[in-house]
């Protein structure tokens, strides 16, 4: 599987190994080994099949098609392919996992962060079984909110491929 | 030749139709569907509004990671049988049989801090581990539950027979599993010569058969033990610690 370098993001390719933080603010494809942390808050890694990384990865979307130790904080997507390992937790709005990944740690599926206004402030009781991804709930810290009644972590979606 | 941005992309787009729908097919056809009368019990504490943190010892299932935190619980996952695989484990006993290091085992594996679970599924895995790690492994569930916590096993029974397969459970609703028929993961599957679990190939085998009495006492340190026929030669059992 040749893979070729793209101006639209940054490659790692399989001969290099970095050790230290890797922060940028394009997206990142890993196909070599990384030890430490990488951080891309706004923008998409993916590990490559041949990727290993010792870190612990903050990014918007993470796809794992390599081996990660470490913790995956995802701000939108977490996505394990089949050939993926993963020792860590993953904390994430949406996560899917195809048959033949391997994962070994916590998943803790997080609301999507609150949107100033509300659509309707009443209504948020009875989504309880909805299954959408998006039931931003409007902020609870507040005691007297009645709307924002401690609604469970609700915004999962794992898909099986 | 796929360039790396079109990978890049499609791997955020999510996957192509035929490939999706090449491997739906392949896994209906595979899977089994099952009632689970102690699913059905463990079920009642999932309606439970504080969310609960659970602990699946069964191979990763994406169905019971979305079916658990689609209700607000944690779900931390950890495939034990998987591990007890690592050919790393394997040591010689004082007659130079080999055997499993079952103490390095637990040093790896279910690292928790004590009552840190609600709930455990262990599905069918002491039928399948290897015999030297299990007692560890239920002593050790035993510390990681909560007091009140409860834990959900599968056994099989003298009828299923030495070539009953090994699945894998996934929750499709509150009384329902699909069954899926495990197949080795990767090649090194290497154990000690005579752990049956070992071979590559077709998966696991069956390693014993417990009768009701093995298992009382398997659960002997927990508080109350239930157990659920059913017809296909399993009895489920749900224990409360």
């Amino acid at each position: 599987m040749e893979t070729q370098k793209s101006a639209e993001f940054a490659h790692i390719g399989k001969s290099v190994i970095i050790k230290g933080e890797l922060s940028g603010s394009e997206d990142l494809y890993v196909d070599g080994v990384v030890e430490g942390t990488i951080q891309l808050q706004n923008n998409n890694l993916v590990i490559g099949p041949n990727g290993q990384v010792r870190a612990s990865v903050h990014a918007k979307g993470v796809a794992v098609q390599g081996k990660i130790e470490g913790n995956i904080r995802a701000t939108e997507r977490a996505e394990l392919r089949k050939s993926a390992a993963v020792v860590g937790d993953i904390f994430t709005q949406r996560i899917a996992i195809e048959e033949g990944a391997y994962f070994k740690g916590k998943v803790d599926i997080q609301r999507e962060a609150a949107k100033p206004l509300a659509v309707s402030p009443a209504k948020s009781e009875s989504h309880g079984e909805g299954k959408s991804a998006s039931t931003p709930v409007a902020t609870a810290s507040s005691a007297g909110g009645s709307a924002g009644i401690a609604t469970p972590v609700g915004s999962s979606t794992v898909v099986t491929k | 030749m796929a360039s790396v941005s079109h990978s890049f992309m499609k791997l955020f787009r999510g996957s192509s139709t035929d490939s999706a729908g090449g491997i739906k097919t392949t896994h209906s056809a595979q899977r089994l569907t099952r009632r689970s009368s102690g699913l059905a019990e463990l079920s009642r504490a999932f309606k439970s509004e504080e969310p609960l943190c659970i602990l699946d010892i069964g191979y990763t299932s994406a169905a019971n990671i979305r079916y658990l935190t689609e209700r607000g619980h944690k779900v931390y996952s950890e495939d034990l049988l998987e591990a007890s695989t690592d050919p790393a484990l394997v040591v010689n006993d004082e007659r130079g049989q080999p055997i499993l290091d079952s103490k390095r085992f637990l040093a790896e594996n279910l690292v928790f801090s004590a009552a840190q679970f609600d709930i455990v599924l262990c599905w069918n895995l002491a039928d399948y581990m290897d015999e030297s790690l299990v007692k560890p492994v239920v002593a050790r569930l035993w510390t990681t539950l909560k007091p009140g916590g409860m834990l959900l096993a599968f056994f099989h029974t003298q009828e299923a027979g030495p070539d009953a397969p090994c699945y894998r459970y996934h929750m499709v609703s509150s009384d329902t599993l699909e069954m899926q028929h495990i197949e080795a993961r990767r090649d090194q599957r290497k154990g000690p010569a005579r752990a049956g679990h070992t071979p590559a190939k077709s998966g696991f085998r069956l390693q014993r058969v417990f009768n009701n009495r093995h298992i009382e006492n398997l659960f002997r340190d927990f508080t109350s033990i239930k157990f659920f026929l059913t017809r296909d030669n399993v009895r489920e059992v749900l224990v409360v610690r």
